[in-house]
């Protein structure tokens, strides 16, 4: 009693802030294991055998490791009636997800410069009604939607996922890089005209070159957005054209026979992995397009 | 410029107009897509649409017809419940974790990273996990009566009444730690010299966050609400992956019950009805906070 109070008057502030900084990483560390949890639970039951997993627990982690689940998800789980695994779905996504993403990211970036650098009668009212369409709840488009890839012939095809996911990025990507271009100086812009340069010159030779990170920051997000999609790609694909979401929920809502919850575990990491890998790779960059467009539909 | 407009060229005319044609394509989609299919919707929503479209105006039919289904009213109840629950939740957690986060902490930047990753990841990916975990016969209850608890029981997921109550919790894991990062961002940008000040005047760290720090925060919040209004509005992956809109429709929220009227049970009418509703009340939230957004921008 007597050394504890000495102790706290000759160094009050070491001890109180010790005791203060244990408190704070102990707090931090029950949350890192909260949000941790279910991508450990995911890991470690997809490694186990289906009888581990019925004698074993939640947490346990798998006292023999087999790989047999991750081929299983891969080449020959049964989606639906389909017994072929996750792998065509993979493939459907990335058939999606690239040229929507080229597409949407290239539009945005010249609509952004072109209502920035080259501000044109209306061109503010042109941007909120564009930008309008980033908040709208999807629900209001699904049904003219159905019918109008239906009328091009693109029902239930990946082709048409690609048109869904370019035409309604367009308000985000637009977004993102009109506040990105309106803080580059105008001066720059003024300079290159008087000396000859046009509208292609100007976005090609100057902006261009200025712009990597937020092509960066828009590509991030743009992948993340289309390959996470789900509403669309269950409205607008049929079996075949699936995106992977939907054939992950296919086949971990499909039960016939053994439910083998390992093969459904890898399944979804493996449907996981690439925009997993992508925020581990480029995480800050996520930050700041999750700052821009956390409102998008 | 101007010196040049005496001997204007064919090639500078188009260069003049470059811009504009320019952006028209994406322009013309957003005209089309947006604002023309909310319209077919909108006109949809007053007719007698069944299985197919029929374009005869027909009055507020439809709109009788929703708000006489009971499964409307428990999609309406849910959202309540979810994002009361959502919302408040995420606030409480992410400014916790934002004001604990910003004590200097070495590995933040780790920590931050692991808090945030559930917003890259499909629901559809995440859920298939917590769908396990709370499933009565394989998760917690299960492990906890592994432990020799043998009368634990935990099974919201399969409870009726209680189901809605494992979205809330899925929902507030997967957006917490976005709301964390927006309170972070905020905090960091309080002028030092405040908190200097107030330390000179001796307010301690409680007084100091209760009275200056937090009514600081105060367009955090208001963002914070707006964004996690309108996830809320839309949650559609998060009922899907986790309960199907189960136990029968227990969970069902107006997202998903849309889906069922327009895919499911071809009911057009009633869908457009719900789409419009649901349209509502997100223009309800947002405009005025893009109103707001967009005039702070033109001071």
């Amino acid at each position: 009693m007597r050394r504890a109070e000495r102790h706290g008057i000759v160094r009050p502030r070491t001890l109180s802030t010790r005791i203060f900084r244990i408190g704070l990483f102990v707090i931090l560390g029950l949350f890192v294991i909260y949000y941790l949890m279910p991508l450990i639970v995911m890991i470690s039951t997809s490694l186990k055998s289906l009888e581990e997993i019925r004698t074993g627990s939640l947490i346990s982690l798998p006292d023999a490791v087999t790989f047999e689940p991750w081929q299983k998800a891969w080449a020959s789980a049964c989606v639906g009636v389909r017994c072929v695994g996750l792998s065509p779905y993979m493939w459907n996504s990335v058939a999606m997800v690239v040229p929507a993403v080229i597409l949407s990211t290239f539009l945005g970036s010249i609509n952004g410069y072109a209502l920035t650098k080259w501000r044109f009668p209306g061109a503010n009212a042109v941007f909120v009604l564009m930008l309008f369409g980033a908040f709208i709840p999807f629900q209001v488009v699904l049904l003219p939607m159905a019918r109008t890839l239906g009328v091009l012939g693109l029902a239930g095809t990946v082709t048409g996922l690609v048109l869904v996911h370019t035409v309604y990025g367009l308000a985000f990507t637009t977004l993102f890089f009109r506040n990105f271009f309106i803080s580059v100086p105008n001066g720059i812009v003024q300079a290159a005209r008087i000396d000859g340069a046009g509208f292609f010159g100007i976005y090609f030779r100057i902006l261009l070159p200025m712009a990597p990170p937020a092509f960066v920051v828009t590509i991030i997000w743009q992948f993340t957005q289309i390959w996470n999609d789900f509403l669309f790609g269950v409205a607008f694909t049929a079996s075949f054209s699936n995106p992977v979401t939907v054939a992950l929920n296919n086949l971990v809502a499909s039960s016939t026979g053994v439910k083998e919850y390992n093969v459904d575990m890898a399944a979804a990491i493996i449907a996981g992995l690439p925009t997993l890998l992508v925020y581990i790779i480029a995480g800050n960059y996520f930050l700041r397009g999750l700052s821009a467009g956390a409102l998008k539909g | 410029m101007h010196a040049l407009t005496g001997s204007v060229s064919l090639r500078q005319r188009f260069e003049r107009w470059l811009p504009r044609i320019v952006v028209t394509p994406s322009f013309a989609a957003s005209l089309f897509f947006v604002y023309g299919f909310i319209a077919w919707t909108f006109y949809i929503s007053f007719t007698k649409s069944g299985v197919l479209p029929n374009y005869d105006f027909a009055g507020l039919v439809q709109y009788e017809r929703l708000w006489d289904t009971p499964r409307w009213y428990v999609a309406l109840k849910n959202l309540v419940i979810f994002s009361t629950l959502f919302i408040v939740g995420c606030t409480v957690i992410g400014l916790f974790l934002a004001i604990l986060l910003d004590q200097r902490i070495r590995v933040e930047g780790a920590i931050r990273t692991i808090y945030l990753y559930p917003m890259a990841l499909s629901f559809i990916v995440t859920g298939t996990a917590w769908k396990w975990i709370l499933n009565p016969g394989l998760g917690i209850e299960h492990t906890v009566r592994g432990w020799g608890f043998e009368s634990f029981t935990f099974d919201w997921l399969v409870d009726r009444n209680l189901a809605i109550y494992t979205i809330v919790i899925a929902g507030i894991w997967q957006s917490s730690g976005y709301v964390m990062a927006l309170f972070l961002a905020g905090l960091r940008s309080v002028d030092d010299e405040l908190l200097k000040a107030a330390a000179v005047d001796g307010a301690g760290p409680w007084r100091t966050y209760t009275s200056i720090v937090l009514p600081l925060m105060r367009p955090i919040f208001f963002s914070a609400f707006v964004v996690l209004a309108h996830l809320s509005i839309k949650s559609f992956d998060l009922v899907v992956a986790l309960t199907g809109g189960g136990p029968g429709y227990a969970t069902d929220m107006p997202a998903t019950f849309m889906y069922a009227f327009a895919f499911q049970r071809s009911e057009l009418g009633v869908a457009a009805a719900s789409a419009i509703m649901m349209l509502a009340t997100v223009l309800a939230v947002v405009v005025p906070y893009l109103y707001s957004e967009l005039r702070e921008e033109r001071r």
